[in-house]
């Protein structure tokens, strides 16, 4: 009996030391936008996955939608 | 490419609130959170200037700084974001944000604050471009879509620029020039840590190297 006992009284005194780390883990990594969604529904006019195709096509979609003198002159 | 960025032209905004609206519907924004809104300075006075005001997405962003939980991460591109399964909503950001940019949800029991909401520049967020995950968290991931944040490409007076930081600036430039005034850029300088146009430089610390 004391046995036990003294296993009982160890797992209560001993309880708090099965705590869980709480250091900060680091952020989740984004997926790049140029590698885009998969889907069908995106602009037209490049290839998912090309960097390049993607900066440009976001340089052409900003001067033909945002630069009015760029299309009156 | 450079970083993206965005720019209010005061001289061109109307106050609309196309740009609101158009973030609240394209993003399905809960009621009570305004990711973008429309301020106006000197209201009802002759000479009255409206902005267009959301995250600014900061070269060296005060709410990376403050937030205790480091939830905030910054893309390739420059834009800031943040990890809502980090978030714990203590809403320091908000106090350290110059512009206001972080909003928190209110509806649950009791108006316990929830986790933090903010502009992503139509980036999404941590989880996979284009997945239900993502739109739910935080919305259409546009860039991802190859297109620009919505409020931006349907403002009707093309006040508010949004793109690569070098085509924005181009765009903005050119506009300057042709019309003659209106350079300066509101909140251009606290955002991105540059002089901004028709204000006086900082002098540069004695005996420091240019």
């Amino acid at each position: 009996m004391k046995p036990i006992l003294l296993v009982c009284a160890l797992v209560v005194l001993l309880a708090a030391c099965g705590e869980t780390p709480q250091t900060l883990g680091a952020v989740r990594k984004d997926d790049s936008a140029y590698q885009g969604t998969g889907k069908g529904f995106v602009a037209a006019g490049w290839k998912q996955g090309d960097k390049a195709a993607w900066e440009s096509q976001l340089k052409a979609r900003a001067q033909q939608g945002q630069n009015d003198y760029g299309r009156m002159n | 490419m450079a970083r993206m960025k965005f720019i209010c032209d005061a001289e061109r905004c109307i106050e609309c609130n196309g740009c609101v609206t158009a973030c609240k519907n394209e993003h399905e924004v809960p009621w009570g959170v305004n990711r973008r809104r429309v301020v106006t300075l000197n209201d009802g006075i002759p000479g009255e200037r409206s902005i267009s005001v959301a995250c600014m997405h900061c070269s060296d962003a005060p709410c990376m700084a403050v937030c205790p939980v480091n939830c905030f991460y910054r893309t390739d591109e420059g834009v800031v974001l943040h990890d809502k399964d980090v978030c714990i909503g203590c809403g320091y950001c908000a106090y350290a944000c110059p512009f206001g940019a972080p909003q928190f949800p209110s509806q649950g029991t009791f108006g316990v604050r929830g986790k933090m909401d903010k502009c992503t520049f139509c980036a999404g967020g941590p989880e996979a471009n284009g997945s239900q995950a993502e739109f739910d968290k935080y919305g259409r991931n546009r860039l991802a879509e190859g297109k620009l944040p919505v409020c931006a490409e349907m403002c009707a007076t093309k006040a508010l620029i949004a793109g690569d930081g070098d085509v924005v600036a181009d765009i903005f430039r050119n506009r300057v020039l042709k019309r003659g005034k209106g350079a300066e850029v509101w909140g251009w300088g606290t955002a991105y840590a540059s002089k901004q146009a028709g204000q006086p430089g900082v002098s540069a610390p004695e005996g420091a190297k240019s």
